[in-house]
């Protein structure tokens, strides 16, 4: 593979995926320490958002330790060079929150939908775009349908404005030929002047390889994470990434050791659990199920007896989309009650 | 036979369409006009054979017979955005307006929650709020009506077939409407409202799922109680209107987990969330009428 020479923005995701592991409980002190790691390691963009994205606080998602507007506010002041970005999904986030994170400073905003549902995010990106935002079209789970199908999606978001199209692996199930079909036929079929993004889930440690791939298809932006914070196994390890990409002579402008030490030192020690591959994240990525699920699935064993697995399998099987982790508590009583545990 | 109240129903869409299949099957509500705006509605055809009198002008091609046809409720299921003319024109002929869009511009109606206060206010304009908030008000309702609750949140699950472009265009409305309608019906002190859209084959049937905070610590026997004669006072309009699991008490938290199958008459079996709707609406329509007929309300131009 030969990649030399290709210019990568990278986009940090541990102030946000990282929010899943954290279950939204990252302190403020936390998330200024790590930012401003970022931002001397040269990090261009970070997203700071609950995990599910703003107004994601909330009984079905998790109560955050703090508001977006305290996050936001907070970490937008303490960096110097880099852009905060901010998740938005239609359904549970409005324009008024959309309207309230520009107002504090950020400066990219991504609407996400589910791969097949782009047309509920014509609101939210025209009003991004209208306020002169980097306005992205994020199409989760894009798994779950074919490259031509996920080219007429980023169609309409490119149409409602977006700049960037986002091709996102939430499930981290895609293999490496799957998102070079995905992103090469994106970058043959979009305005050219459009950017084109990758986002990974390392349940099945393809991450790194699968950012590297979507590079040589055609995207230019990358999300990743350092000490790959993030939902599932955390997406793809940004210090792993760079360290790579650095041999490869990718034109990445991060600072290695840099990053290497915010993940190091800054992230790791605030980890709850050591984001890895554990039985339950491998399920995630071999069954094709959305990666925040992870911990209300162990949740959900240790109240009703139903193993883990077992609700992710089954989760899997019916074609569950992000956003329904309700889903779980309500399926572990289903199984319970059908094994006699309850 | 006994007699019936004529209405009217503006938007000869699915909705329309269902809600007509409904109406004929009414003790009290005859439905007799069917309006749309294109002459080529398979809707409008439809409606005319069945009997109903159509046009393809908007409410303006009813306005000028709409009283000597004895028209008085009307239903609009047509978009918010013309929603306040429509109603504005047909409440001058002296007719009720049932408001099956998102445009909120009368009172909230959640039929077994607050339809007497409805129709003790006659207001002319009644809101059926949403198909998320008419599948989960009832129960916020139900545990509101026990004690105090601090947060209401509900999370609807629809299939993407069931989901038409007008709601498509403008979800935020359904979010805002529904997390108001949580607070104002629900009686949460804080609402909130959730939807995610799913489009796996075959279409998932409305899922929805119910979260209440409580202030005090649940009293669990008299909510259970609450929530399961809530249910059946809801499954008189809508039969597969179904509790799944729960109450589920987790400290204040109380939960609820509820499917809603429909009737299947013009609309699929899984587009509950539609059939609740249209259920709904009719069912606000008839408690009307039965005022209409006992002589305690006379609808009539302001």
């Amino acid at each position: 593979m030969n990649i030399a020479g290709k210019k990568v923005t990278l986009h940090d995701m541990c102030l946000r995926d990282g929010m899943h592991a954290k279950r939204h409980l990252i302190s403020l002190d936390e998330m200024v320490a790590i930012a401003k790691g970022l931002d001397e390691a040269g990090m261009p963009l970070i997203e700071v958002t609950h995990g599910d994205g703003l107004g994601g606080a909330s009984v079905n998602y998790g109560f955050p330790a703090h508001t977006d507007e305290e996050y936001l506010e907070a970490v937008v002041g303490a960096v110097k060079n880099a852009r905060i970005s901010a998740l938005l999904l239609p359904g549970i986030g409005t324009v008024d929150h959309l309207k309230m994170a520009a107002e504090l400073g950020v400066k990219t905003i991504r609407v996400a939908t589910h791969c097949t549902e782009a047309d509920v995010s014509e609101q939210h990106i025209g009003m991004a775009r209208k306020m002169g935002l980097d306005t992205v079209g994020f199409l989760m789970m894009t798994h779950m349908i074919e490259p031509a199908q996920i080219v007429e999606q980023a169609k309409l978001m490119e149409s409602y404005g977006a700049n960037c199209i986002y091709c996102t692996d939430s499930a981290g199930y895609l293999l490496p030929d799957q998102v070079k079909d995905r992103i090469a036929m994106l970058r043959q079929e979009l305005n050219p002047e459009t950017e084109l993004g990758f986002h990974a889930h390392h349940n099945l440690s393809l991450g790194v390889m699968n950012s590297l791939v979507a590079i040589e298809a055609g995207a230019n932006r990358i999300d990743g994470s350092a000490a790959g914070l993030g939902a599932g196994a955390g997406n793809t390890p940004l210090e792993v990434l760079v360290a790579v990409m650095d041999r490869m002579d990718v034109d990445h402008g991060i600072d290695l050791y840099k990053i290497m030490d915010v993940a190091e030192d800054l992230v790791t020690p605030i980890m709850d659990q050591p984001i890895r591959i554990d039985r339950d994240a491998l399920t995630l990525g071999y069954a094709g199920v959305y990666s925040s699920f992870l911990l209300f699935a162990k949740r959900a064993q240790q109240k009703y007896g139903v193993p883990s697995r077992d609700i992710l399998v089954e989760l899997g099987r019916r074609r569950t989309v992000g956003g329904q982790e309700d889903m779980i508590e309500d399926l572990a009583l289903d199984m319970a009650k059908e094994r006699g545990l309850i | 036979m006994s007699q019936k109240i004529k209405a009217a129903i503006i938007g000869p869409g699915n909705i329309g369409t269902d809600l007509l299949m409904k109406a004929q099957r009414s003790a009290l509500i005859e439905p007799v006009w069917m309006v749309g705006v294109d002459p080529d509605s398979p809707g409008l055809a439809r409606a005319a054979e069945m009997g109903l009198k159509t046009t393809s002008e908007g409410v303006d091609g009813m306005l000028a017979t709409m009283r000597e046809d004895g028209v008085q409720i009307c239903f609009d299921a047509t978009s918010a955005y013309v929603h306040a003319e429509n109603s504005r024109k047909v409440n001058e002929q002296g007719a009720l307006m049932i408001d099956l869009t998102p445009a909120a511009i009368g009172p909230y109606c959640i039929p077994p929650v607050n339809l007497k206060q409805a129709l003790d206010a006659k207001s002319m304009n009644v809101n059926m709020v949403t198909c998320g908030g008419q599948a989960t008000i009832p129960m916020v309702a139900a545990v509101s009506r026990v004690q105090p609750v601090s947060y209401g949140e509900i999370v609807a699950t629809v299939s993407s077939k069931s989901v038409g472009p007008g709601t498509r265009k403008n979800i935020d409305e359904f979010t805002r409407t529904t997390a108001g309608a949580v607070e104002r019906v629900g009686g949460a002190k804080q609402g909130k409202a959730i939807i995610v859209i799913n489009p796996a084959e075959p279409p998932l049937i409305m899922r929805d799922t119910i979260h209440c905070l409580t202030e005090s610590e649940p009293d669990q026997a008299a909510i259970t109680e609450s929530v399961h004669a809530m249910v059946a006072e809801v499954q008189k309009y809508v039969p597969g209107y179904r509790l799944k699991n729960g109450p589920v008490f987790d400290g204040n938290r109380v939960s609820m987990f509820m499917e809603v199958e429909g009737l299947g008459d013009f609309l699929p079996k899984y587009a509950g969330n539609l059939d609740i709707m249209t259920a709904a609406g009719l069912r606000t329509a008839e408690m009307f009428a039965e005022e209409i007929l006992a002589g305690r309300f006379n609808p009539s131009a302001a």
